[in-house]
């Protein structure tokens, strides 16, 4: 049952491994979880996710393996019977029956926990909690002589709300690239642009380094810091891009909080480049800039990213006054405008939300590839196109 | 410790409420001995709860708040070569002897004191990408060793490490393994009353009403960019009973805004909404269905 949980958890997508299984075993060895079905769930929660955005899946993995075990408690009628009349059960001696006589109702109830809890625990030291923890919710029944429901629906359906009622959903992301990932792979984007000859004075390393050396000057030299990665980022929207505006965005976010980009721009266009590029998304006139001022403003060791899916109709791309927008003019096809910008710029790449599969499917798709590598938008494919803006070149590229 | 059966127990302070999950994760984390992980919303008494589990285990505590600075070798020990060379240049000091210049960072201290201490590791998310990473080893171990002078300091007792963070980078996975997480929930009314009634005793029950209707129907509000939180509810009142602020009033207005809401944007949002004639809550069932279960 403990193994559902783990392997429920890791289909549902939940990060576990051994080392938080490990973890919670241990927890459960110390009898953190207090015998209570309710406080299992959280002594395991807290073992075993790290993140609130996978409460919700680990609040239904856990409901559906520890489903109905409120039903399925190792109390049998028998028992039941007996606690209603205990003097009626056969099989005690006079003295127990006089014993009885001077417990209250309260005690015996409490009597017969401890005992079980006790039992339990010698018979099956795996499934602890399913004898302790079953019936530890009606552990509360010793104040309550008429609530204790062995086998009921007892306090255990107050511990099962905590997690049927779900209420973590919203922070549910179903992120499959979170942004963390993203800001790894572009710190490469910064890494592989200092190198160089060590010709620059390093004056806190010399000071250092001096210091250490208790006061004979130590001179230190460092590589010029060339950190000249400017990055121009061409996003299209809307229509086909639409469901990728989350990873798109993310992508954003990380490049805007990337330190170690000199300079950044970003510019949005819709399905193709033409004549002009829009300050953002919303596409007006009034806020764009002409794609030639790119050339003019931005010189060749300047990168290019373009985000966009190269999905449209062959015309908007091959074609004069192919521009989807009749209000803009297009005299030149947009092909020519994605090659001025191949050719202007050093390196360019092009990144791709669609899945890599179904590239060559697309016409245009394919006529783009040919002219921008091309990588798909995921970890991998980000961390790809940073080693070809950056890196050295392939024969390939 | 060895006597790990009998560790410490923490079940909340005086001055501290804490829900019971909160409290069973605050116990894994001590009895596991790794690092309880915590996150939340700003002003959710993520950081007080480290002042109060070393309190509530009448262990003392060590904190060390993380900024966007910071190195993890500092908070492990930091060189003092500076002072070092002008020892040398004015002949004080024992230049000679590098431990003299060894400063223990609040990891190190920690580590190196004779008693178990509490360590807080405050934001970690303010630091770079890379800097929980290269506290894995210590953590885990509890142990680093000093490059200069060769010595390793070893934690003696393995302290209660709470680590928090307020979700602005995300962690590595690596890192998160190793610890216990939990998720400062934002308090349900009624738990807000006695986080409420901890710091204004006096308060009267009506009036503690009025202040908790106004207070869940603005944080209801998804116009409003930053949500009011605990702390903010907590000045608001001091602010109220300082102003004398009646009841009456208080159903009808919301004297004092500008201790629950911290941007222009969001005053200027509530100034068109009362322009508008927007009624404001008078009572719980003018909140939504989650108020009035």
């Amino acid at each position: 049952m403990f193994l559902d949980l783990f392997y429920g958890l890791r289909d549902a997508g939940v990060p576990v491994a051994i080392q938080e299984w490990q973890a919670l075993i241990s927890a459960l060895e110390k009898g953190l979880h207090g015998s209570s079905l309710e406080r299992f769930y959280y002594v395991s929660r807290a073992c075993l996710v790290k993140s609130e955005t996978y409460f919700d899946a680990f609040d239904m993995v856990f409901g559906r393996v520890f489903h109905g075990i409120e039903g399925s408690l190792p109390i049998h009628d028998e028992i039941l019977d007996w606690l209603r009349d205990p003097k009626a059960f056969e099989g005690l001696t006079d003295e127990q029956r006089e014993m009885l006589d001077r417990l209250s109702r309260d005690e015996l109830m409490r009597k017969l926990f401890e005992t079980m809890a006790e039992q339990s625990e010698r018979h099956d030291g795996g499934g602890k909690w399913v004898g302790t923890g079953g019936h530890s919710p009606f552990g509360h029944g010793g104040e309550h002589p008429t609530g204790v429901r062995i086998g009921g629906p007892g306090g255990g359906r107050q511990a099962m709300k905590v997690w049927e009622q779900r209420k973590f959903r919203e922070y549910r992301t179903d992120s499959t690239l979170d942004l963390r990932q993203w800001k790894v792979a572009l710190k490469r984007l910064r890494h592989l642009t200092r190198d160089g000859i060590a010709s620059e004075l390093d004056l806190d390393e010399t000071i250092d380094e001096t210091c250490r050396n208790a006061g004979e000057i130590e001179l230190v030299f460092k590589a010029p810091r060339r950190n000249n990665v400017r990055l121009l980022l061409l996003m299209d929207v809307g229509g086909t891009m639409d469901p990728y505006f989350e990873p798109v965005s993310r992508l954003l976010t990380a490049l805007l909080e990337e330190r170690g980009i000199r300079e950044f721009r970003s510019y949005y266009f819709h399905n193709c480049i033409y004549e002009r590029v829009y300050k953002n998304g919303f596409l007006r006139h009034d806020e764009s800039i002409p794609t030639a001022d790119l050339f003019r403003q931005l010189d060749s060791r300047w990168k290019v990213v373009v985000v966009g899916d190269a999905a449209m109709h062959p015309a908007e791309l091959m074609e004069a006054h192919g521009n989807i927008d009749p209000r803009a003019e297009t005299e030149t096809p947009g092909i020519k405008w994605l090659m001025r910008i191949h050719d202007h710029f050093d390196r360019s790449v092009w990144i791709n939300p669609d899945a890599p599969s179904s590239w060559e499917m697309t016409h245009t798709t394919r006529i783009v590839k040919r002219l921008f590598p091309m990588y798909h938008l995921s970890v991998d494919g980000l961390g790809e196109a940073v080693s070809a803006l950056v890196g050295a070149r392939t024969a390939a590229a | 410790m060895s006597d790990s059966d009998d560790f410490v127990q923490f079940s909340g302070t005086e001055d501290y409420i804490a829900s019971g999950p909160l409290v069973d994760a605050v116990n894994c984390a001590i009895a596991l001995e790794r690092p309880l992980f915590l996150k939340g919303e700003p002003g959710t008494g993520k950081t007080l709860l480290a002042r109060h589990v070393a309190a509530g285990v009448s262990l003392p505590m060590e904190s060390w708040h993380v900024k966007s600075t910071s190195k993890a070798a500092d908070g492990l020990y930091v060189y003092d070569t500076v002072q070092r060379l002008n020892d040398a240049r004015f002949g004080d000091g024992d230049v000679g002897d590098i431990n003299h210049y060894i400063k223990l960072g609040p990891v190190g201290r920690s580590f190196d004191a004779d008693q178990r201490h509490v360590l807080l590791i405050d934001e970690i998310d303010k630091a770079d990408v890379e800097f929980p990473n290269d506290l894995l080893l210590e953590l885990d171990e509890m142990r680093f060793t000093i490059m200069e002078t060769g010595r390793e300091v070893s934690a003696k007792h393995r302290p209660v490490v709470i680590i928090t963070s307020n979700n602005e980078k995300e962690l590595p996975d690596a890192f998160l393994r190793r610890c216990v997480f939990h998720f400062i929930d934002f308090p349900d009314p009624d738990l807000m009353r006695q986080i409420v009634d901890v710091h204004h005793p006096n308060l009267e029950q009506t009036l503690l009403d009025q202040v908790l209707i106004k207070f869940y129907w603005l944080r209801e509000q998804n116009e409003l960019r930053k949500k009011p939180s605990t702390s903010e509810l907590i000045d608001w009142i001091a602010a109220l009973q300082r102003g004398g602020v009646s009841q009456d009033a208080l159903e009808s207005s919301l004297p004092f805004v500008g201790a629950l809401l911290k941007t222009e944007q969001d005053t200027e949002a509530l100034g068109t909404y009362e322009e508008r004639g927007g009624d404001l809550p008078k009572s719980w069932s003018d909140l939504g269905p989650r108020y009035n279960q």
